[in-house]
């Protein structure tokens, strides 16, 4: 069984057993408008919660992508950085980001439901 | 202070704009198809900007307005023809850029068009310099509208005939349902267009008609993307007092018939860096992959000594891919030179080249 979670920087993370995938939210892309850039953490680097772990861009800003988690970077998804247009396309899905293995499951506690993010997103953005 | 809205902020919310404060204004930054939709319509389509904000200002007078311009201006303003247009500079005394503005012979005097930022002080600065001699007005009952793109001239002539006989840089006074508009083939897109003045209560009108017939609002989002992929120049990234037109690689729009009398304000500095060089002189860059250099990059040369500064840079839509302007030292200005960009802390390679990114398209031999 898998667990999706949210941050609130708007990454979202879903577990499989100790691999973590890691994306930014629907919500986050709506915020950025067209993404035209995106950049990952080096795979086999430490990434610590809360930490940068990348760099996406539109046309008009830059804005970092923080992990929620702690963990070993142990897949990219190049695709996305050959076409960022996809992160707009499909954010919480094909166009994850990077995956971890994770440090420290407990830290996924610390992170909200959908239901808390979705409350969240709405207020953020008001 | 409140901020101002234009005639057209109705149609903005309904048409879903995100909206942001520029120069005291709540302009729209995009609609709700994106920056990079919006971009790719006016590039194939025709898109229209809301630049109400701009500044509209009506100088009468006659040969002595002509003479007295001429000293301001380094412009041959004695030779401009009735509805014809000039890119031109209000400077200081030691050629540094007020404003960057177009200058339009009308009947009775000169239009020019201004910088919403600097609308206010460009005011005041003409109103000295010609000691108020001439009646200015600065009118905020008008409106402007630019209507951008191939399509734009099909969309236009359905509306105001006629319109499809100017040429580039030129205007004329239209007549639609008892409004006089004046209508100029230009705009700031690299892509044929025409900039409308009419009047504020009009605006909203003419503009939905506009959408009826196939044109679509685009935001200054994509404003901004369409003229750097044109070499254009904005004012407060490529220009400031701290610049000239000379460093600002914008000798062409100074008259050489100018150049050889001088006595325009600035002329001596003009003169002078036309003859023995400039320091930093603006470029065009392109950046390798994909990675974006935004303003205040740090630009180096091969042997990683900073050489100068990015003033603009996003990723150019019909480019598809990254493009920035630049002031660099003269001697790495020169086309190809291999320059590196520090972004976020790593040195990026990247390329002088010329401008504009993207080919322009205007039309200059209608009659």
């Amino acid at each position: 069984m898998s667990e999706v979670k949210y941050s609130k920087e708007h990454e979202w993370i879903k577990l499989e057993g100790e691999i973590a995938t890691i994306g930014i939210t629907k919500h986050a892309t709506e915020m950025l408008g067209d993404i035209v850039f995106a950049e990952l953490p080096e795979k086999g680097s430490n990434v610590e919660k809360d930490g940068t772990a990348g760099v996406v861009e539109s046309t008009k800003a830059a804005s970092d992508v923080y992990t929620p988690v702690s963990g070993e970077v142990v897949d990219l998804n190049q695709s996305i950085v050959d076409d960022p247009s996809k992160i707009n396309q499909d954010p919480e899905n094909s166009a994850w980001f990077f995956k971890l293995k994770i440090k420290d499951k407990s830290e996924m506690d610390t992170l909200m439901n959908k239901d808390e993010y979705d409350i969240f997103a709405k207020e953020s953005s008001a | 202070m409140d901020t101002k809205k234009t005639s057209l902020y109705q149609l903005h919310q309904d048409s879903k704009a995100k909206f942001v404060e520029f120069a005291g204004y709540q302009m729209p930054i995009q609609y709700s198809e994106g920056i990079v939709e919006e971009h790719r319509f006016t590039r194939n389509h025709s898109g229209i900007f809301d630049v109400s904000h701009m500044g509209q200002l009506f100088i009468y007078g006659q040969e002595d307005l002509v003479d007295d311009l001429e000293r301001i201006f380094p412009l041959d303003l004695k030779n401009l023809k009735l509805n014809h247009s000039k890119y031109s500079f209000l400077m200081s005394d030691n050629a540094g850029i007020y404003d960057d503005l177009i200058i339009t012979k009308i009947k009775d005097g000169f239009l020019i068009i201004l910088n919403a930022a600097c609308k206010e002080n460009d005011y005041k600065i003409l109103k000295e310099l010609l000691n108020d001699k001439y009646k200015m007005i600065l009118d905020e009952e008008r409106s402007l509208i630019a209507i951008q793109g191939p399509k734009s001239v099909e969309i236009l002539k359905s509306v105001i005939q006629g319109v499809e006989n100017l040429n580039f840089m030129s205007g004329n006074w239209f007549n639609l349902d008892d409004h006089n508009i004046y209508v100029t083939r230009s705009g700031y897109t690299g892509e044929d267009g025409f900039e409308v003045s009419l009047t504020n209560e009009f605006a909203d009108r003419f503009t939905r008609r506009l959408i009826d017939k196939g044109a679509k609002l685009i935001g200054l989002g994509a404003r901004d993307t369409l003229r750097l992929e044109a070499g254009l120049c904005l004012y407060g990234h490529e220009l400031s007092k701290d610049k000239t037109p000379v460093e600002a690689n914008l000798k062409w729009a100074i008259s050489k018939e100018r150049i050889l009398k001088g006595n325009f304000i600035g002329s001596d500095i003009i003169t002078k860096q036309l003859n023995h060089g400039v320091n930093k002189i603006r470029v065009g860059i392109k950046p390798e992959g994909r990675i974006i250099a935004r303003e205040k990059t740090k630009i180096y040369n091969e042997s990683n000594l900073e050489i100068g500064e990015i003033t603009s840079g996003t990723f150019g839509p019909s480019v598809n891919g990254p493009v920035a302007m630049g002031y660099v030292e003269n001697k790495f200005s020169k086309k190809d030179t291999k320059i590196f960009l520090e972004v976020r802390g790593k040195k990026h390679p990247a390329t002088i080249c010329g401008l504009p990114f993207y080919k322009k398209s205007y039309v200059k031999g209608v009659n």
